[in-house]
């Protein structure tokens, strides 16, 4: 670790912080009717999508109504994209004849656009042609909004006293896409370009290198997809090392921009949260929650990763850091900023390659992942992981003193502790069952690539990347064969939606609560106190579930490497 | 609500759902994409077509995208998985006790002290024998230059502090002082040194 390593990592920090309140309150402005100053441009556009749409934006829905307007588009959305990649062979845009994508490959990059977790099982440059490309920059708008929309229908539930419903999906929808998700992805595509990310139609260059070699340079509309890539916490990067690439992220500046694009709508999520419960301290609470896991990770990582393999250092007879699968250009810091912030964000474009990380460095990744999203966490559902989380703490808090727990003055009852528990449970049965399934089966087995611990790091790792909608990998593992192309894509499936229609649920029925008065003996969930309840219940209930996995996946691999063993296997 | 209403209802949330998607996809998935290749076409164009390096009418490659430099008359750049090769990237994957991750920095370890005589084990900079993520990273570390410096000089039938001046000229910093890591670009390095010695009349 060095001081300006750390230096670095403190800047963007604060970066974020300072960013939380401008998102938020632009936020408020774009969905409690305020006043923005793209509303003479947008306004309009606005009304003719309502007027084509059919849809009636004064019309309140009902939670069950909210969630069948959300799954519908999101299968009319899975049912747009597939046949293009299927078909992408003697569709137009496309300039290196690329043929149609193979069944599984395509169903599952379907699925994994669509849920917002951009898992690619395949590499893009070789692949996918132009239209293909821009067909998955639409779901990149799309999944994001989408779960924008969920946690605005959940903060309405929390919010609203003796109602019924939670807004309409459809206005929700549509003001995130003309006033968030395009103008941002926009302005940034331009802002890539400059920095030296490509945006063109034209064929892949052809060139003679210095020594007269021959090497083919991809192009292509690279810089409009990275945007909203980077933006949307979607993650699926136009190349196969995604933002590893250069021309994904030529340069550290480049690579700061992308990081704090990913974490603008997240953590000015949880200010909007404070601004409509009437109080931004509870906003903060849990901005804190998050910002003082996300930091215990980044420093953990960076420490392991600035540590590097002892084997390599004993080799080189000198100390090393780790810089196996990382760029020169964003260095040990950087590239440990970088992993972290997109594994935490729920992310999951990757500028390293996480399965070459340390053993401890790949601890935090999996723990970033395995703890539901929640440390900070894409558009929306980070924010409704935690606030399930949240309702959990105040549960357990009221366990413990024997009162009738409350939040924002509403009373959590046996029907909302079932359903955060819910969504609790699922994902963590899906990654140990699925993992399960693949360490014991041999279509599981033969996809791993490295041998001894590692490889059930790699199995973990996929199963924590696919339910948690993240989308990174460790890049080892065989994601385009037929086993885990359906157990991954499934597990993406179950990561999105058993986990959130618990949470409208939720919303549908805390919206008719009464708010009461607090009394002496209401449990503030403002401040650190609460702040510290939930890191640890995210912590406890959350996480140590996986305790046991991690002890025989990285754990184990961390005392090999620091013994110097090595696992024989057989190296593929 | 009566069976048939909620009939009704789910049929034309479906509707509301198809033709919204409709429109979303026109404009991000056509307008959008279309949009932004003709802005940066027209406001960046050298940065939005690859930063292609030209000379004598000749693509040699891209600022950003590094080659295969094997010649000892050229500075080496990192191993790479996939022999920079730009349009199949990707890194080794290899982990931490991966036998043959050990085996190739060895390998790679016995080529670089190979290549240069004289250099020791101890001041080898491990982005030599460590591979990258992209599988053309452009860039080597300061010191990864530095310690070609002999080699390159004694080659291309330069002085040292030649070699060294041309290496220093290309430093690049940190972004802000504080993001990244200081390196040179290996192809734009090896593209001055082909006009120093070309220019001073050498092997060209």
């Amino acid at each position: 670790m060095t001081l300006v390593g750390i230096g670095g990592i403190v800047l963007f920090l604060v970066v974020v912080t300072l960013v939380v309140k401008p998102v938020g309150l632009y936020l408020y402005n774009v969905f409690d009717g305020g006043r923005t100053w793209l509303d003479p441009v947008l306004a309009p556009v606005e009304r003719a999508i309502y007027k084509v749409g059919g849809v009636n934006p004064a019309k309140e829905m009902r939670w069950t109504e909210y969630l069948f307007a959300l799954l519908a588009f999101n299968l009319v959305g899975f049912v747009l994209l597939y046949p293009v990649l299927r078909l992408q062979g003697v569709l137009p845009l496309n300039p290196q004849h690329l043929p149609a994508v193979g069944a599984h490959v395509a169903w599952n990059t379907a699925v994994s656009f669509v849920t917002n977790t951009n898992w690619q099982a395949y590499g893009g440059e070789s692949t996918l042609s132009y239209l293909s490309q821009m067909w998955l920059t639409v779901q990149q708008f799309l999944s994001p909004i989408t779960g924008l929309a969920m946690v605005l229908a959940l903060i309405r539930g929390l919010t609203r006293k003796n109602a019924t419903t939670l807004g309409n999906f459809w206005v929700d929808l549509t003001r995130a896409f003309l006033w968030i998700a395009l103008p941002v992805a926009a302005v940034a595509a331009l802002v890539l370009i400059a920095l030296g990310t490509p945006q063109n139609l034209a064929p892949y260059t052809i060139v003679h290198t210095l020594q007269g070699a021959k090497q083919i340079l991809p192009q292509g509309p690279v810089a409009s997809m990275t945007s909203i890539m980077q933006f949307g916490d979607n993650g699926g990067g136009y190349f196969n090392t995604n933002a590893g690439y250069p021309f994904e992220t030529p340069n550290a500046a480049s690579l700061m921009f992308q990081l704090t694009l990913g974490f603008l709508v997240p953590v000015g999520l949880t200010y909007y949260f404070g601004k409509k419960a009437g109080d931004t301290r509870q906003g903060w609470t849990i901005f804190a929650a998050m910002m003082v896991m996300f930091m215990f990770g980044v420093f953990v990582t960076y420490w392991a990763e600035a540590a590097g393999n002892p084997i390599v250092s004993h080799l080189l007879q000198h100390a090393v850091p780790n810089m196996t699968g990382k760029e020169t250009r964003f260095g040990v810091a950087g590239s440990s900023l970088f992993e972290t912030g997109t594994t935490a964000v729920s992310w999951g474009s990757t500028a390293a390659a996480n399965d070459s990380f340390t053993p401890i460095g790949s601890l935090i990744l999996l723990f970033n992942m395995m703890s539901g999203e929640v440390i900070i966490g894409a558009w929306g559902v980070g924010l409704i992981g935690m606030l399930a989380f949240a309702i959990l703490a105040v549960f357990l808090a009221g366990l413990m003193v024997g009162r009738t727990p409350e939040y924002l003055g509403k009373k959590i009852q046996a029907y909302e502790v079932k359903m955060a528990t819910l969504a609790m449970i699922v994902p963590t049965f899906v990654i140990l069952g699925f993992a399960a399934w693949a360490v014991s089966s041999r279509g599981g087995v033969s996809g791993i690539f490295n041998p001894g611990p590692q490889g059930l790091s790699e199995v973990l790792y996929a199963f924590s990347s696919g339910v948690g909608n993240n989308g990174s990998a460790m890049g080892g593992l065989n994601a385009a064969s037929p086993f885990y192309t359906w157990t991954v894509g499934f597990a993406m499936l179950i990561g999105r939606f058993p986990m959130y229609i618990p949470a409208l649920a939720i919303a549908g029925s805390m919206v008719k609560k009464q708010r009461v008065p607090p009394s002496i003996g209401t449990f503030p969930t403002n401040g650190w106190l609460f702040g510290l309840l939930l890191i640890g219940t995210v912590v406890i209930v959350g996480a140590l579930v996986f305790f046991p996995a991690l002890a025989l996946g990285p754990l184990a691999e961390q005392f090999a490497m620091q013994a110097g063993h090595l696992f024989g296997g057989v190296p593929k | 609500m009566s069976d048939m209403q909620k009939q009704a209802g789910v049929i034309r949330h479906l509707w509301t759902a198809l033709r919204l998607a409709v429109v979303f996809t026109v404009i991000a998935g056509l307008i959008y994409p279309l949009v932004i290749t003709g802005l940066g076409q027209l406001l960046f164009p050298a940065q939005a077509n690859g930063s292609l390096i030209v000379q004598n009418g000749q693509v040699v490659g891209s600022a950003l995208i590094g080659q295969a430099f094997t010649s000892p008359r050229f500075f080496q750049g990192r191993p790479s998985a996939t022999g920079y090769a730009a349009n199949a990237s990707s890194a080794s994957n290899l982990g931490p006790t991966n036998p043959t991750l050990i085996s190739d920095v060895a390998a790679a370890l016995q080529g670089v002290l190979a290549a240069n005589p004289g250099l020791s084990v101890a001041r080898v900079p491990v982005d030599l024998v460590e591979s990258s993520d992209s599988g053309v990273d452009p860039d080597i570390s300061i010191q990864a230059a530095l310690v070609q410096v002999p080699r390159v000089a004694a080659q291309n039938g330069l002085s040292q502090a030649i070699v060294l001046a041309l290496v220093k000229s290309q430093e690049r910093g940190r972004f802000l002082g504080l993001f990244g890591a200081p390196h040179v670009n290996v192809l734009e390095l090896n593209l001055k040194l082909e006009a120093l010695v070309g220019g001073g009349g050498g092997q060209g």
